[in-house]
């Protein structure tokens, strides 16, 4: 049996910074993981994984990471190596958390 | 200390010239990601989970005040003010930005610096025992060889494809400190029948997902030999090495899938047609080298207001004991710099300190910094009447840490806190490994300890080597950390046994104080360290302790 599919934002690392960034609700680019859309059929994150494919002048190496909708409705990771990248490093207040 | 030559200088040059012309063409999209990664992995640039990296080179780890400066003013330019020093002997940099990469590598040119074959399947920084030149067990200072291979493997057009990246590593003591038995070549300086110096050869150790210790392909190779034998390595490994799996690719599963009698054989007869062609060393360029490395004048001051303060200090003899080593010359000592402050993040220095340290070096150390593969800093001719001065210049600068060698001086990657490949956190689990130990006040009682901690697979952080290695890994979503026991990094080399299942994040530190309670139990005297009690008495009442607190497993 097919695995259940979990819902999938599309993430990269922006060219010139090299920070995490998401593909938002209106199809441009966002450093915020609550701003970004969330794709609930596979067929949909793909297609949009590919458009994003597209743009390689603004950023490097997407992917489709999994999500879910947080209980303030706006998308969240669901895996700690992407939450990781939503903050920063834990060993000093350098990143995304620092630019809060 | 070694000089760039005006060649040197001329190809270093061109090369980040080179490279802002390619980060130009990346950033106005004449160049895509698949064209410029290659481009940007030979000159060290890496992209991490928050950002891009810099990794330089640090060439056989040693390094001047100035050049020392030069790091902490980029570290301040254009990073974060801090830098990382790794296994590897180089310093890596977590936040450059790509159109600024071109005039940090300027800025190193600057200093002879670079950041050239620190990334891609080519042959990576040289290392060497981070005491070259200094300490007192050393047949000859081995940086003459590694500056030699440096010169030879950068850019040499025909190992620029490998089937995988490739490690030398050399040491002139028969007291391994530069791991020469886990590198794809380990060369061990050794005297000869007529007590001439050459060297033993080992090939196809490494750690990675299928850790080797290193085997003995050559007991003497003769110095003038070093060139066309290490060209006949390389050739039989980029002709026969695997290129159809990347996992299989490194030399250590050739020396495996070949057997070590046939890759002698392959290699001696290579060597014996590159020898035919090879017209031998330059003795001018080799004399050159040579003379680069001549030991500083060494005089006989006396030493008495070292032993003055060792009576005197209490903390200043806790960390004499601890962070100076012997030196060849009896007047002086070796310092070690501790990069592991207690909760702080292993190998890192701020731009601060890098100037203190280079401050020190200037004024007390004949200009000379090493670093070494287990992340500290080295200062290794220091006249031992200048040993308390040092050491108040490493207090105000908060790096005095007395832990060399002991359970705080932690080696750890990056781990999943910035690397890509990190399947978890390293830095967070050394550092509270660190703060328990301290908070109980056992550290001396403990005693020498390695612990070594890598984030992922790829063993950045030696694991496999550690007395107690601590491997993070994904376990369904969740950080879950491997312990091995046994291993060793020395002359004796050993890669550790797998103690039983992972441990949570949480459950890993009660594991690792049971386990360290349980050798204060069971050794002889305070005198057998962990490892050797370990040899002594095997796994079993080891693994007992850390899994007392579960239900019987099945083996």
């Amino acid at each position: 049996m097919a695995r259940k599919f979990k819902p999938k934002v599309v993430t990269s690392n922006h060219l010139m910074e090299g920070d995490a960034i998401y593909l938002a609700e209106d199809g441009g680019w966002t450093r915020e993981f609550a701003e970004a859309r969330l794709f609930a059929e596979p067929a949909d994150a793909e297609k949009a994984l590919a458009e994003a494919d597209r743009q390689r002048d603004i950023h490097v190496g997407a992917y489709l990471a999994d999500a879910e909708f947080g209980p303030d409705g706006r998308p969240r990771p669901t895996h700690f190596r992407e939450e990781f990248r939503t903050r920063g490093p834990s060993n000093y207040f350098h990143g995304k958390q620092a630019e809060a | 200390m070694y000089r760039y030559s005006e060649f040197d200088e001329s190809f270093v040059r061109t090369r980040v010239k080179e490279f802002r012309g390619q980060v130009e063409r990346r950033i106005s999209g004449a160049l895509t990601e698949e064209e410029f990664k290659p481009l940007r992995l030979k000159n060290g640039l890496y992209l991490q989970l928050h950002a891009y990296m810099l990794r330089v080179a640090i060439p056989y780890g040693t390094l001047d005040g100035r050049q020392m400066r030069q790091l902490a003013m980029i570290a301040e330019s254009w990073d974060k003010g801090y830098g990382h020093f790794t296994t590897r002997q180089n310093i890596q940099y977590n936040w450059p930005r790509l159109a600024e990469v071109p005039d940090i590598l300027d800025a190193l040119a600057d200093v002879s610096m670079h950041a050239i074959q620190t990334s891609g399947n080519c042959i990576r920084n040289v290392t060497a025992d981070h005491f070259s030149g200094a300490s007192a067990d050393e047949i000859e200072d081995p940086r003459p060889t590694a500056e030699l291979l440096r010169q030879w493997s950068t850019d040499h057009p025909e190992f620029q494809y490998l089937p995988r990246k490739f490690k030398i590593a050399v040491t002139g003591s028969p007291n391994d400190r530069a791991v020469t038995r886990a590198h794809d070549i380990g060369l061990r300086m050794v005297p000869g029948e007529a007590g001439e110096v050459g060297y033993e050869v080992l090939v196809g150790g490494g750690l990675g997902r299928t850790p080797m210790i290193g085997k003995v392909v050559r007991e003497f190779l003769p110095k003038e030999d070093l060139l066309p034998y290490i060209e006949a390595i390389l050739r039989v490994y980029n002709l026969f090495g695997r290129r159809d799996n990347k996992y299989k690719a490194r030399i250590k599963i050739l020396v495996h899938e070949t057997g070590l009698d046939e890759l002698k054989a392959r290699i001696e007869a290579e060597f014996k047609a590159r020898k035919a062609l090879f017209p031998g060393v330059d003795p001018e360029l080799q004399a050159k080298i040579e003379s680069s490395f001549a030991p500083p004048k060494f005089d006989r001051q006396p030493a008495s207001a070292y032993y003055k303060r060792l009576v005197t200090d209490a903390a200043f003899r806790t960390w004499s004991q601890t962070n100076v080593a012997p030196h060849k010359v009896g007047e002086y000592g070796i310092v070690t710099v501790s990069l592991k402050p207690v909760g702080g993040t292993p190998g890192d220095a701020t731009a601060d300190q890098m100037r203190a340290v280079a401050g020190l070096a200037e004024k007390f150390g004949h200009d000379e910094i090493r670093v070494s593969h287990e992340q500290n800093l080295i200062l290794p001719h220091v006249r031992k009447a200048d040993i308390p001065a040092v050491y108040d210049g490493l207090l105000a600068a908060s790096l005095a840490t007395a832990n060399i060698g002991l359970v705080s001086d932690i080696i750890a990657c990056p781990g999943m806190d910035y690397c890509a490949l990190a399947t978890a956190r390293s830095i967070p689990i050394a550092q509270e490994i660190a703060k328990r130990f301290d908070e109980l006040a056992l550290e001396k009682e403990i005693g020498p300890l390695k612990i070594k901690i890598s984030g992922c697979i790829n063993a950045c952080g030696h694991h496999h080597v550690g007395h107690i290695g601590i491997l993070g890994l994904d376990r369904a979503g969740v950080e879950n950390y491997q312990v091995t026991l046994g291993g060793d990094a020395t002359e004796n080399a050993a890669i550790g046994t797998r103690a039983g299942p992972g441990f949570s994040a949480e459950a890993l530190m009660p594991a690792l104080e049971r386990l360290i309670d349980s050798y204060l139990d069971v050794r002889e005297s305070p005198d057998e360290t962990f490892i050797e009690a370990f040899r002594r008495l095997g796994p079993a009442p080891f693994t007992a302790a850390m899994y007392s607190d579960r239900a019987r497993r099945a083996a």
